[in-house]
C-alpha cells in the first residue's frame, strides 16, 4: 500500500463567482484503524489564501510549518501578503528541493488574488503544478471526488450554492472510500468574509 | 505484546502501559516502567524499540528540564508535545527512532491534555488514545464506555475494563500493567495491575 494512503484523506477545492471553497474530511487513521475524527488538513495562510495537504499526516504537518515560516518571512520583508500564484510557486519550489526524498503529500492551494479573482491549484509530491479553472481534488478519495465534482460542478456559483455543491461532492465521495470520512471541514471564502463550517456525515 | 493507552478525564489524565520487556519469545522482565515523568506535571508513555524508547524519552526529559532551568518557567504540555514532534520529525529523515508516544500533562490554564505522537511524528491532541496490539481492544472499550468529564473512579474502572479485555482476548497479552495519573497536584504513579510477580533470586 502506498505511503500516500497511510493516514487517509480527501481534499477538494472549487471555484465560484468571485469566491472559492476548499473542503476536507476529518479522519486521521493508521491504515484501517481510526485514530481521531477531528483532524485538520486545511490551514489558513492569510485571509484570502488556504492550503490543504493530503497524504502522509506527518509530512503535511512538517510542510505546513515550513510554509507558515516562509510566508511570515515574506510578510516581514515585503510588508504584504503573498499572492496565491506566488505561494503556489513557493510550495512547488519547497517540494522540489526534496526531489529524491519527497514529502509524501499532495497539496491543494486555493486563494483570491488581485481584484478577487479566484485561484485554485494542486501539485504532486515533487511540486509539478496543475492549474484548473473549475475544481481540484486530492487524497485517497480523489477518484470518487473527480466523479462527484464532474457531475455536480457548475461555473460561476454564488457562495451559498458553492458551499452546498462542495459539501455534497465531499460527503458522497468519502462514503465510497474506506480511508477517509468521519464528517467534513468546509471553508467558503468571498472577498469580504471567510465562512468555516463543520459537516456531519456518516460517522462510521 | 506492547499495550499503551491513555485518556483524559475531568481535571486529570491517565496513562497506562504494560510492563513487559520482551525479546522474541522470551520475557526478560515483567516490571519495566515504560511511563516516564517529563517534569512535575507531565507523563510520557512510550512503546517501540526498547533502545530507542529509553534513549529518546530520556533525551526529551533532559531537554524539557534544561528549558526550565534556562527560562525559569516550565514548558506547557502542548509545547512539550510540539518539541517532541519536532525532534522525532527531524530524526525521521536521518535515522529514525521507532517510538510511539502518548504524552499526558496538566496545565493551569488549559487543564489536562493528552497528545498522540507516532514514530512518523504525527502529532494530534486526543481525549483517548492507544498504541500497540492492545489498541484493538482498548480503543473499542474506550469508544463504548468513555464520556467527557469522567471522574477518577470512572476512569480507573474503564482502565480496568480495558486491561481485562486485553488479558482475556489478546493471545500475547502482557501480565502486568502500570497506571499513572496527572492532575493539578502533579504526576504520580497511581497503581499496578499485576498477575505475575518477579521471583527474587534465591540467596546463596
Amino acid at each position: 500500500m502506498s505511503i500516500f494512503e497511510y493516514n487517509g484523506s480527501a481534499l477538494v477545492a472549487m471555484v465560484g463567482k468571485n469566491c472559492f471553497a476548499i473542503a476536507s474530511d476529518r479522519r486521521l487513521g493508521v491504515q484501517l484503524q481510526t485514530i481521531a475524527t477531528d483532524f485538520k488538513r486545511i490551514s489558513k495562510i492569510h485571509d484570502k489564501l488556504f492550503i490543504g495537504l493530503s497524504g502522509l499526516a506527518t509530512d503535511a504537518q512538517t510542510l505546513y510549518q515550513r510554509l507558515v515560516f516562509r510566508h511570515k518571512l515574506y510578510q516581514l520583508r515585503e510588508e504584504r501578503d503573498m499572492k496565491p500564484e506566488t505561494f503556489a510557486s513557493l510550495v512547488s519550489a519547497i517540494l522540489y528541493e526534496k526531489r529524491f526524498g519527497p514529502y509524501f503529500t499532495q497539496p491543494v492551494i486555493a486563494g483570491l488574488g488581485d481584484d478577487d479573482k479566484p485561484f485554485i491549484c494542486t501539485m504532486d509530491a515533487i511540486g509539478a503544478k496543475e492549474l484548473a479553472k473549475d475544481f481540484v481534488v486530492a487524497g485517497t478519495a480523489s477518484e470518487s471526488l473527480y466523479g462527484a465534482c464532474e457531475a455536480m460542478f457548475k461555473p460561476d456559483m454564488e457562495a451559498e450554492e458553492l458551499f452546498e455543491t462542495i459539501s455534497q461532492a465531499l460527503l458522497s465521495s468519502v462514503d465510497r472510500d474506506c480511508l477517509s470520512g468521519w464528517g467534513g471541514h468546509v471553508y467558503v471564502v468571498t472577498p469580504t468574509e471567510v465562512k468555516e463550517r463543520i459537516l456531519k456525515g456518516r460517522m462510521d | 505484546m506492547e499495550c499503551v493507552f491513555g485518556l483524559v478525564g475531568n481535571d486529570f489524565a491517565i496513562v497506562v502501559a504494560d510492563t513487559s520487556a520482551v525479546h522474541s519469545i522470551l520475557v526478560h522482565k515483567s516490571n519495566e516502567d515504560k511511563i516516564m515523568f517529563l517534569d512535575s506535571h507531565k507523563l510520557i508513555a512510550a512503546s517501540g524499540e526498547p533502545g530507542d524508547r529509553v534513549q529518546f524519552t530520556e533525551y526529551i526529559q533532559k531537554n524539557v528540564a534544561l528549558y526550565q532551568f534556562r527560562n525559569g518557567i516550565p514548558l506547557t504540555t502542548s509545547a512539550a508535545a510540539n518539541f517532541t514532534r519536532g525532534e522525532l520529525a527531524t530524526a525521521l529523515r536521518k535515522n529514525p527512532y521507532s517510538v510511539n508516544i502518548l504524552l499526558a500533562g496538566y496545565d493551569k490554564e488549559t487543564g489536562p491534555s493528552l497528545y498522540y505522537i507516532d514514530y512518523l511524528a504525527t502529532l494530534h491532541k486526543l481525549e483517548k488514545g492507544a498504541f500497540g496490539y492492545g489498541s484493538y481492544f482498548s480503543l473499542s472499550m474506550m469508544d463504548r464506555h468513555y464520556h467527557s468529564g469522567m471522574s477518577v473512579e470512572e476512569a480507573i474502572d474503564l482502565v480496568d475494563k480495558c486491561i481485562n479485555e486485553i488479558r482475556s482476548r489478546l493471545v500475547v497479552a502482557p501480565p502486568n500493567f502500570i497506571i499513572k495519573i496527572v492532575d493539578k497536584d502533579g504526576a504520580r504513579e497511581y497503581a499496578w495491575r499485576q498477575s505475575v510477580a518477579d521471583t527474587p533470586a534465591p540467596s546463596a
